[in-house]
């Protein structure tokens, strides 16, 4: 996240010059130059789910909220309850306005005790640092570390042995949406179990200085086994496969966590938080729309804002969609009537004239392994960042 | 890049080659190349007409749709059930099995307006450069 915004001109990440020389397709993402693919999406989406895959997501905001006071400054922000969330733990969480419309959804890891490390949506970066700043308590500091900072994400089956083997840092061991620092990459490194396939895989938050020859320690140790680098087209349909929601896309402002199905994220006996009082109105209100995943045997990919109708009858709208080189069908998932919500509701999607049907599923569409292959053992590296 | 030389060309990147009085259609190496992982094909219907420059058929890859521009005007004789059933043949052998549609011209004079593949290769070296 190192080059400076010129005007007319794209940001680049640190690893933007190994995006160019892996031969990647460009494109401009939310002011971001950023690899779409380097081969192919869909070859890129198999290697995630077979093997490894290896994405520079460094366009991703990282805000620091520290003080004594930052959980309670969280906890008023979001919507979790973060006095649940110890030590080297992380949630996945809404920030929601007063009248209970999504700012953003974003994940707020723990890194110490009064330390927190939030990733939020790159195009809501700015609106989410001065929100946070207007609406902190007490003693708070936060602190938009960006700048300088890249995020590395490795998701797949073989991500953990080969980050093992790699990284003077807990990995293997490490649970689920836990996190742990990477001591040799500098004070503010850490690697968590997390990231955006549905699948096992880490992110690493660390310094520029480190991310290329992190990605080129990984690339060159996990190629021989499959993997490969994956731009932001695989990205997208890796996280529509795992039914996982995009900012921007799939909610906004305009959105309820009710409406598209992220009500489990709120701590109901919080005693309060921005947005509570606006969320029992709704509770009361009931909804009027409600998101839901739908798949076809088979024709065109949904895209957005593709009309979803019953008996001729319009009854929602796509708002995101993708064939699945897994399910070797077209997945969509958008927003129709409550009483069309339910799985096995058969919608009609119209492109161009012609009618497919589309039947409703539960979401995920995948759910995802946890059986990790077994791979050769590979000489440690454990000086692959420093 | 390939261009077969046998071949006419649109400045669209779509192939024609005239095959005993019909125009066999398909997509051109380099509009494969650009579209990548093409998942879907919408074909006209057989007995269709078409227009010169005007949209006969659908290829969607996981990026977006896209429209195939008919290369001479006419009635669409045969399709390519197989690129229907399975889209990855574009991809895989855009000049052959690959191909889309079939058509009768009406207006044989319009082939002039074609290019050829020297001429095509000149245009999509300007583009690409």
């Amino acid at each position: 996240m190192s080059s400076a915004l010129t005007a007319g001109s794209l940001q680049k990440t640190a690893l933007h010059e190994r995006h160019r020389q892996l031969g990647a397709k460009m494109t401009d993402f939310h002011g971001w130059d950023m690899p779409l693919y380097y081969t192919s999406i869909l070859e890129e989406h198999q290697a995630v789910r077979q093997a490894l895959g290896i994405f520079d997501v460094s366009h991703m905001g990282q805000v620091l909220v520290t003080g004594p006071d930052a959980q309670a400054t969280l906890n008023r922000c979001l919507v979790s309850d973060l006095t649940q969330v110890g030590e080297g733990r992380a949630c996945y969480t809404l920030m929601l306005n007063e009248s209970a419309g999504i700012l953003d959804d974003l994940i707020v890891y723990r890194i110490g005790a009064q330390d927190y490390l939030v990733i939020v949506n790159c195009g809501n970066r700015g609106s989410d640092v001065a929100w946070l700043q207007a609406h902190h308590e007490g003693r708070t500091t936060v602190t938009d570390i960006s700048q300088g900072r890249s995020i590395v994400s490795v998701q797949g089956p073989l991500a953990s042995r080969v980050l093992e083997q790699m990284l003077d840092a807990k990995v293997a061991g490490l649970a689920r949406f836990g996190i742990a620092p990477v001591r040799h990459m500098g004070p503010e490194a850490c690697i968590a179990r997390t990231g955006y396939t549905g699948g096992d895989g880490f992110e690493l938050f660390l310094p520029d200085a480190h991310a290329k020859r992190l990605w080129d320690a990984i690339l060159s140790a996990a190629q021989p086994l499959g993997a490969r680098p994956v731009g932001l087209g695989a990205r997208d349909t890796l996280r529509v496969e795992a039914g996982l929601r995009l900012y921007g896309v799939d909610m906004d402002a305009a959105t309820s966590p009710f409406e598209v199905g992220l009500e489990w994220t709120v701590a109901a006996n919080k005693p309060d938080f921005i947005g509570r009082s606006a969320l029992a109105h709704q509770r009361l209100q009931g909804l009027t729309r409600r998101f839901a995943g739908f798949e076809l045997a088979q024709g065109p990919i949904p895209r957005a804002g593709t009309e979803l109708s019953v008996e001729g009858r319009i009854v929602g709208a796509v708002t995101s969609g993708t064939f699945s080189p897994l399910l070797g069908k077209p997945l969509g998932m958008g927003y129709v009537e409550p009483a069309c919500a339910a799985p096995g509701t058969t919608l009609t999607m119209t492109v161009r004239n012609q009618r497919y049907a589309a039947t409703v599923v539960k979401l995920p569409f995948w759910k995802g392994q946890t059986k990790q292959p077994a791979i050769p053992n590979m000489e440690r590296t454990p000086d692959a960042g420093s | 890049m390939q261009v077969p030389e046998e071949l006419q060309y649109t400045k669209t990147h779509e192939w024609m080659r005239q095959d005993a009085g019909e125009a066999v259609v398909g997509i051109t190496a380099h509009a494969q190349e650009e579209l990548r992982d093409v998942v879907f094909v919408e074909l006209p219907k057989v007995g269709k007409t078409v227009k010169q420059g005007e949209p006969a058929a659908v290829i969607e890859s996981v990026k977006a749709a896209f429209d195939i521009y008919a290369p001479v005007s006419g009635t669409v004789s045969r399709v390519n059930e197989a690129v229907a059933k399975t889209p990855q043949l574009v991809n895989q052998d855009c000049y052959g099995a690959g191909w889309l549609f079939a058509v009768n011209p009406s207006a044989p004079a319009e082939v002039s307006s074609l290019l050829s593949a020297e001429a095509y290769a000149k245009q999509i070296q300007a583009e690409t450069h």
